[in-house]
Formats: C-alpha cells, structure tokens, sequence
C-alpha cells in the first residue's frame, strides 16, 4: 500500500503545517481542475506522487488573510482500488487528514457523482460539497436544491459555476467556517443493504484490534468485503493467519458483495436526488446526443478526426515552423555570433563548448518549442470541450489490432507535436499491460524534430516530389507503429487486450484558463528538460565530437562511427551520414547540424548542394527511413524510464528501434537502388 | 418479468433495458460499478453499429464500452417501464 509517511511526503506540506491543508476530491469531468486553476492560478506546483506516475498538483491560496495549501487529489470514479488515482486520494485522506475535503460534484450529472461523496463520508473526512456546474443543470432543464441536498448528506453544500468563478467567495467562507469549528460536517454515510450488514458487523469483529492506524475498522471492513485489493493485502498481512482464515471464508462466501455495497451506495444516492432534484420531463435532444452523432459515428467520426488531425498539422506547419526557422535564424545564429566574439579570447574548447554545446545545442531544442505551443493548445483545446474521448471511441477499432483500446490513441496523437508529452499522456490508460505497450510503441510516431530533418533533406533530393516521400515516410513510421505494437502485444503479453470503459463527457465551451494553464506547464516542462538532461548530453556529445584534436573529422565520434561504418554501409550510409545519426540522439534535428560540420559549411550556405553531390538518393531515402525508426531522442528516453521506472524496458525500447532502425534502412536502401 | 437475459451488445441503439448481472470479472465489474452500472440501474444503448465500441447511458453518465465488455453485462429488456 502506498505510504505517504512524513519522511517522503512533498517537503511543501510539511514545511508549513500551520498552513491550512485542503484537499479537492472529485470524479474526472466535475470540473474540479477549474476549480484548482481558480483558486491558486500561477501560484501551484506539478509533481508526481511519491513512487507512482500519476500527477500530484499542489498549491496555494489566501483563505481570508492567511495561505492555505491546496492539494488537487487525482480524478478519481471511487475510492475502491481500481486504479492509482483511487489508492492515491484515499491514502491521502486517511493519512495527511487534511483539514477540510472539498469534494465536487456536477449538479448536471448528480446521480454519479455523489457515489465519491458516498465512498469520502464513509471516512468520516471534515466534508464540504462543491456542487458545480448548476448552469449546465439548468439548461437542461434540471434544479437541484442545495439546502436540502445539506440536511440529507449532513455537510455543507455550496452551488457554484467554477468555469465563471461564481460562488467560489460562498465556499471559501464555508471552508474557513468549518476550519474554525463554527460548522461542523457529520457527514451521513449509506449504510449496507440489510441482508449484508450482518456480515459486515461480523467481519468488523474479527479484525478490529488488528486493524494498522490510521485506517478506520469500519471502513476496512467495508473494503474487505467489497473485495478491494489493497486491503486485502494489508489485512491479510495484519491478521493472525487462524484469523484471516475466518475472515477470508466470510469472504469467499460473499464474493459478490461489491455489488450489494455499490447497489446499496446508489440506493442512498437514489433518495438523495429524489429529495433534491426537481427534473421537469427530459423531452429534448441535447447538444451533446447531437453533435455525437457525427463525432462518434463509425464513419464520419473518422473523417471529423482525420480533418481535425490535418487542421493542427496545417497550423502547426504554417504558423509555428516559420516561426521555428525565424527563431533559428535571427535569434540563435546570431546569439551564436555574438557569443563567439565574446569568446574570441577564451581557450577554444570553451567557446566550441558555450557556442556550439550550449547555444547550437540546447538553443536548437528550445526554438521548437512555438510549434510545440500550438500543439499543446490545439490539444488542451480539444481535450477541455470535450472532442477527445471521441477521438478515443472512434479509434477504438483500429487500435484493437495491436490489442490496445481507444484511450491508446490520445498519448499517440500527442507524440506527432513531441514524443515526449506522448510518453508522459500514457498516463490515461488505465491498464498497466496496455500502458507500457504504448509507450514502447509512441517513438514510432513522427514528431516534429524528424519533420524537420525530412522538411530539409526531402526536397535536396527529391525535388516537386519531396511532398510524397515526406508523407511516404509518415505512413511508412505508422505502419512501423501497428505492425511493432500488434508484434510485441503478442510476444509480451501474449495477446491479451485491457477493457475499454471510458466516460464521454458533455461538450462544453473551452475554458481560456484551464487551456492556458495546461499549455503553460506543458511547455515548461518541455524547458526544464531541455535546460537538464538534453544540455548535459549535448555537451557531452560536443565533447566527443572535439577530443581529442579540436577536429571533428578525427575526433572519438568520427573513430567511433568509422569503426561502425560497415554496418552503416549496408544501408548505404558512410560514416558521415553514421555519425549524423548518432549525433542526433540529444536532439534529432542535429543531424542537419553535424552534417554541416562534418562537410565544412554552415546549415543555411550550400549544405543541400554538397550533400545531393556526396550521396545518392537512395542514400538520402534510407538515411530518413533510419531516422523516423531510429533509437527515441534523449529527452524521450528519460521520460520512458521516468514512467516505466525501469531501465529493463528503456533496454527492450533500444533493442526494438536499433533493430527496426537498422532492418527498415536496409530494406529502404536495396529496394531504391533497385528501383530508382 | 422475463427470465431471458440479453447481453448489453446485442440491444440496438435506442433500446432500454435492466442490468441484472455480470460476466466479466471482479476487477472490470468493481470499474463498472463505480460508473454506475449495478444490477438493477436502467441503461440506455445511445449508439450500437454491430462492430467496434458502444455508447449506453447509464444514471445520466455517457458512458463508451468495448463490445467485449458491453457482452458481459446482462440485461433485461423491461418494455421502458422503470423509474
């Protein structure tokens, strides 16, 4: 079970314990971000949570005159151990016992979003209802009436409209009312079907004085007969074996009990909005039956998806390439210049080091990052109104092939802008098996840096017909992508496939705020690796490329990739065109800068024409197939330990594109020798 | 009342029925069920083309599933007549 012990807790809650601690709970779709966005802004840190890959969003407000610290608890459906997010924001309650628990819920949709209100007062948190979304309740038609909603649950509830900062004032007052003891939430939990609760009480017996603190016996035993997983084990762990024994007889005796507790959660949710919603008669389509028949349907929802796809690519290329290259040109070459005559009297190996190492390097990485913001705000966009769990359900089909489901898709999308946020985006999925899966598959699909590579070499070569080899290698990598994932689906996990449950939410207008916020932490993240781990391996890379003479064309690289030159030449590579490849690990638009180097020249003065004179276009065509398949850049390699938490699988990710790299190259050169 | 189950993928779109049992496993069944599917909530088959996923409405939720699980859910059509 995870452990949220003082030692490894985030050093920001502990540091103030004087602090307030707040937590928001909620179901995902309840707006409960927006909430969090809200009320702390700029003012908040993303993290992960001790030992898992799920984000921890943390930070602080003034609550009437002092700082409070607000931790935005995972989206979660229950609080039964389905999944991390659950584990984790129950953990937290029973272990960090924030002062007050904010949970959210739609008054839109209230009927399953008071099951976590029925799961959070059964752990006899300081409870406060934030029913949101009253707005989108009433233009359907629906009133709920929050006061009597208050007597039924025994804690307070506020209406309010987060996406408009309405009664955001009325809640914080709230909260500080129940922080100073002047209300005192006594939450009403369900009680347990009457033919179960003899059961419970018995169970409750066995294992009362062996019940490990802070959790509450009661609730332990509500989750050991709703058969969930962790306290299973910690029960089990706990218990004298003649007294698990017992218990886990009364268990198998009633295994189906989950679904009397969650039938019995719904029955006291039955009363609740029977008491306190007042729904006229439902009679008209909703905008979101409406616009689902198109976006949803087996057909059009493909075609809807593959406009939209193209819309981006077309905003992305238009819009933030030139504006990549005007970076590149004005902001970088000449920071390059200007650097070089500071340095003028500075050992050389520094300059090389500062110029070409920190300014080529890193500087390079960063100009990428406006069509990276066009990107992330295309995607935050699409995520915010709703469009992209149908993007999920109608790519559900073709992502069964690889025994992979809908959800799949989202991470996958992501990784055309950068494969990095796309590794990171797995973190949607649900299963583990089909998680992994896609993050060993997500470096196949093209991201913007090998466009870039392509966008400089394709049309050297290839001339009016650049157009078709650039979206041949496109298919080309995606095909890549369905043949390795269907391939390593059944040799890893032995064809198995994860259930696809996934809840469409309404479609709502975007959110400016929320957008901005997503696209904000997006790119910084994006920034601080560039500033860490790609600088290290630029440098590093710098530093091979000029030991041990200064001179690139004897340097430990160039011996390295002369000495590896007879696998090269098997795709029709010479050790040019190797070390390019092997360069363009920290960043892979660098193997546009080391080919400069290596030929003498500078990127934008007569590269392309010594480039179509040294090599044939077959050459140049299996040099782009290896660089679509070839081994992820270094910033996606840290991601796929950071997530995997296992160099075993950044091992089998190296393997399969060295492998893919190398088969795919040599194929592509053999078959365009023989053709052109 | 009728004994006969159907399974939740063979109702067409527009059809209401009663979920009354499961076949799916614990750990998918303990998901469904904090989505609110449990025997006796009334669901409705939004969208159901014969192949690939389904939408069903299930205690005002949208909810997507994969034919595969939509299989292992048990219904009973009840003729629309439920609260």
């Amino acid at each position: 079970m995870t452990k949220f012990s003082a030692a490894d807790a985030p050093a920001e809650t502990q540091a103030k314990s004087r602090s307030p601690l707040i937590a928001l709970a909620g179901q995902p779709n309840m707006g409960k971000s927006t909430l969090f966005n809200l009320l702390t802004g700029l003012n908040q840190h993303v993290g992960n949570w001790p030992g898992k890959t799920v984000e921890r969003r943390e930070g602080r407000f003034d609550l009437h005159g002092r700082e409070a610290v607000l931790v935005d608890l995972p989206g979660a459906y229950s609080l039964t151990a389905n999944s991390p997010e659950e584990v984790i924001a129950r953990e937290f309650i029973v272990r960090e016992k924030p002062d007050v628990v904010i949970a959210v819920v739609s008054a839109a949709n209230l009927e399953r979003s008071l099951y976590l209100v029925a799961e959070l007062a059964a752990l006899d948190a300081p409870l406060v209802v934030a029913l949101n979304m009253i707005d989108v309740a009433e233009q359907e038609g629906l009133r709920v009436e929050p006061h009597v909603l208050e007597a039924a649950l025994g804690v307070p509830v506020v209406p309010m409209v987060a996406s408009k900062a309405l009664g955001v004032r009325d809640l914080l007052d709230v909260v500080e009312e129940v922080l100073t003891g002047k209300r005192l939430p006594a939450p009403r939990p369900p009680e347990i079907r009457p033919d179960h609760a003899a059961v419970l009480t018995e169970i409750q017996t066995l294992i009362a004085s062996h019940v490990p603190d802070p959790y509450p016996p009661a609730w332990m035993a509500l989750k050991l007969l709703e058969g969930d997983a962790e306290v299973t084990r910690t029960m089990q762990a706990a218990l004298p074996p003649e007294t698990w024994e017992d218990v886990h007889k009364i268990l198998r005796a009633h295994d189906d009990a989950f679904l009397a507790v969650a039938s019995g959660r719904y029955e006291w949710i039955g009363r609740l909005v029977r008491a306190a919603v007042t729904r006229p008669r439902v009679g008209q389509i909703g905008l979101t039956e409406r616009l689902d028949r198109w976006a949803a349907h087996p057909v059009w929802g493909l075609v809807l998806l593959a406009g939209i796809l193209g819309l981006v690519f077309g905003l992305t290329f238009t819009v933030g390439a030139p504006i990549q290259a005007w970076l590149e040109e004005a902001v970088i070459a000449p920071l390059s210049g200007l650097a070089g005559g500071a340095l003028a009297g500075a050992p050389a190996w520094v300059r090389g080091m500062l110029v070409d190492g920190l300014i080529g390097g890193v500087g390079s990485v960063l100009t990428f990052l406006p069509i990276l913001v066009i990107f992330f705000a295309a995607f935050a966009l699409l995520e915010d109104v709703g469009y992209m769990a149908r993007a999920a359900y109608v790519m559900d089909n073709l992502m069964h092939l690889m025994g992979l489901h809908g959800k799949s898709f989202l991470p996958l999308f992501l990784g055309f802008g950068c494969n990095v946020p796309a590794v990171m985006g797995t973190r949607v999925i649900d299963s583990w098996p089909a998680r992994l899966l896609t993050i060993l598959i997500a470096p196949l699909v093209p991201c913007t840096a090998r466009m870039a590579v392509v966008a400089f070499i394709a049309p050297a070569f290839f001339g009016a017909n650049a157009v078709w080899v650039t979206w041949g290698l496109v298919l080309f990598s995606l095909l890549a992508l369905v043949l390795s994932g269907t391939l390593l689906n059944r040799v890893l996990f032995k064809g198995q496939r994860s259930a696809f449950i996934m809840e469409m939410p309404l479609y709502h207008l975007p959110n400016p705020r929320t957008i901005g916020l997503l696209v904000w932490q997006r790119s910084l993240a994006f920034v601080k690796k560039a500033g860490t781990a790609i600088l290290a391996m630029a440098m590093l890379i710098w530093l091979l490329s000029y030991l041990p003479g200064g001179d690139l064309n004897s340097s430990y690289l160039a011996r390295f990739g002369q000495w590896i030159e007879p696998l090269g030449r098997a795709m029709g590579f010479d050790w040019r065109l190797t070390v390019a490849l092997l360069s363009s690990f920290p960043a892979k638009e660098n193997a546009i800068a080391t080919l400069g180097v290596l030929f003498g020249v500078s990127p934008e003065a007569g590269l392309t024409d010594l480039l179509t004179a040294a090599y044939s276009p077959a050459a140049a065509l299996s040099f782009l197939t290896v660089t679509m398949l070839f081994i992820p850049c270094l910033a996606t390699v840290a991601v796929t330990k950071q997530e995997t938490g296992s160099w075993r699988w950044v091992a089998v990710s190296l393997a399969l594109f060295l492998a893919l790299s190398f088969l795919g190259g040599t194929a592509v050169y053999h078959l365009a020798v023989w053709l052109l | 009342m009728t004994d006969i189950l159907l399974s939740l993928a063979d109702l067409q779109a527009g059809t209401r029925a009663v979920v009354r049992e499961f076949r799916a496993g614990r750990a998918v069944e303990s998901r469904l069920a904090s989505l609110g599917f449990t025997p006796g909530a009334a669901v409705e088959v939004v969208q159901n083309y014969g192949r690939g996923p389904l939408i069903v409405t299930v205690r005002g939720t949208r909810v997507a599933l994969g034919r595969g699980e939509a299989a292992k859910i048990m219904v009973e059509g009840n003729n629309g007549n439920y609260d």
